[in-house]
């Protein structure tokens, strides 16, 4: 397992959020987390990466992390894309993606990455001098996974990948993610309003609901569910 | 009032200006990191100064005495962040600026304790022969003009194009996203308080030889370094440096037509005041628009 919590809790302040949540995410897989709004999906990530105050355990790759700071983790390979997309908005596009690699030192397979993102996503190209704040919702999402996958992450964590995006981007965002975990074997745990989209491409599925796991299972089997068609999927 | 004595005026100006503007990016340095003011900042640079003299009267060659008080004052700089900032980071900002303040008379105080606080004269490197045959400029106006365009240069260099500079650009606007691509935020902060206090040993060791050294020598450079850093946009690295230019030459030239030496320093509180309530984000700061 590459990642695995037992028992997470999480809270802000004295608002307890997450009540013991346990889940694991095999090596080379995507995960995805579905829950309404206020079920914890986002303090779910944010506790993975030491951003709230948590108590339980969190093994990343055989070690636990939890407790650690948030640099440290990412510093083993953790990626985020965060809630409201994290852009840093005075600095253009590229210093924003050169800062996603900050922490690796192969100078010329970031150059390469950096290359490969614009690939991706040619619109990031065009804007590369661009002051990143200027760029367009949709456009600063695109960085923000970019700036995640300049990582070289062996984990990213996808806070509403699809949020802002008109519905075609998405559908190609979601192609560039199902191709750099089969290509590059980066495993996945995404956190998704749209159900759908996120069963699709997704291997396992958990369903959180206040705080905690009430469901789990393959994502095909998932989206067979009743209950979880009628209150998610909508049919 | 003839062009020559005008000339004379300006190019004072701009030599005195340099060094407020050095010290006004001091300020606005630790402004985009903590967005507070250092106080501390004059008695900061005053304080290596006399570092400096100390080294010089120990028989230190002046060049070698320059580069290892720049040296001592970036580790001053970066240990006041570690051990007397950090504690305070989350404490409301009246706190902070009662640190910066305490830090200020503290520092004043220690250096009165130590060196004494009979005025002593600081060496220029720079002689007294005028420097190519610059017959407007004294050697030293000229030297300083120069080191401060050199230091100026690195700065910008560095931010620019070094990834410790862009990280550290990153770390003062977004620390939460800095984070989350494996910056260390807090030593970021650290070295941009280093930073800070080497660039503002710098303006206190060119303009000791103007002022003279004593333990208040900082307290009018100071509200200088205010006025260029508030005039050129109290965010804006490259606004402090137009507005150290600005407030050292509208101090000379009105300072010896206008108002008389006696009242240089009220042109240093109107410009601080003017710009306040005219406009507070100076000429190149940021206007900040929030939605509510």
């Amino acid at each position: 397992m590459l990642l695995e919590t037992k028992g997470l809790h999480a809270s802000y302040g004295a608002t307890r959020v997450l009540h013991g949540i346990d889940f694991a995410l095999e090596e080379g897989s995507i995960t995805t987390l579905l829950g309404a709004n206020g079920a914890g999906k986002t303090t779910t990530l944010r506790a993975l990466c030491g951003m709230v105050k948590t108590s339980g355990e969190v093994r990343f790759a055989g070690k636990r992390v939890d407790g650690r700071a948030t640099e440290d983790i990412v510093r083993l390979g953790v990626a985020h894309v965060p809630d409201g997309r994290g852009t840093f908005a005075q600095l253009s596009t590229e210093e924003n993606l050169r800062l996603g690699a900050y922490t690796r030192k192969d100078k010329a397979a970031v150059q390469e990455d950096l290359e490969r993102m614009y690939g991706y996503f040619p619109r990031l190209k065009e804007r590369r001098r661009q002051q990143a704040g200027t760029l367009s919702g949709g456009e600063q999402q695109m960085l923000a996974v970019s700036r995640a996958l300049m990582l070289r992450p062996k984990l990213l964590l996808l806070d509403e990948p699809s949020f802002g995006l008109a519905p075609l981007v998405v559908q190609e965002l979601f192609g560039i993610l199902r191709t750099v975990n089969e290509k590059e074997r980066v495993s996945m745990l995404v956190v998704e309003q749209n159900a759908a989209m996120a069963l699709d491409l997704a291997d396992r599925a958990y369903l959180i609901e206040t705080g905690r796991v009430v469901l789990s299972g393959q994502a095909d089997e998932i989206k067979r569910d009743d209950a979880v068609r009628r209150s998610y999927l909508g049919y | 009032m003839t062009f020559d004595a005008l000339m004379l005026q300006v190019i004072a100006g701009l030599a005195t200006g340099g060094i407020y503007a050095s010290l006004a990016l001091a300020l606005v340095m630790i402004y985009q990191a903590t967005h507070l003011v250092n106080f501390a900042q004059g008695e900061m640079a005053m304080f290596c100064t006399y570092i400096a003299w100390a080294l010089i009267n120990a028989g230190m060659p002046y060049w070698g005495a320059f580069v290892l008080t720049v040296g001592i004052a970036f580790v001053f700089g970066v240990l006041i962040e570690r051990l007397i900032i950090r504690p305070v980071e989350n404490a409301p900002v009246l706190a902070v600026v009662v640190v910066f303040i305490g830090l200020l008379v503290i520092l004043n105080s220690l250096a009165g304790w130590i060196f004494t606080y009979t005025i002593k004269s600081f060496p220029s490197p720079f002689g007294v022969q005028p420097l190519f045959g610059v017959r407007f400029m004294s050697p030293h106006q000229l030297g300083s003009i120069g080191v401060t365009v050199v230091v100026l240069a690195l700065l910008y260099a560095f931010f620019r194009f070094t990834p410790l500079g862009l990280a550290m650009r990153a770390a003062a606007q977004n620390p939460e996203s800095s984070r989350l691509v494996g910056i260390r935020v807090g030593w970021m902060l650290a070295l941009g308080w280093g930073l800070a206090a080497a660039v503002g040993s710098i303006a206190g060791m060119m303009v000791a030889p103007i002022v003279y050294l004593d333990p208040n020598m900082m307290g009018g450079i100071l509200l200088y370094a205010f006025a260029a850093a508030l005039l050129g946009g109290i965010d804006s690295p490259g606004g402090a440096v137009v507005g150290g230019l600005v407030v050292g030459v509208l101090e000379n030239v009105l300072g010896a037509f206008v108002i008389g030496n006696e009242l240089k320093l009220v042109v240093a509180l109107v410009l601080i005041i003017g710009v306040l309530v005219v406009r507070p984000s100076g000429f190149f700061g940021r206007v900040h628009v929030s939605r509510v």
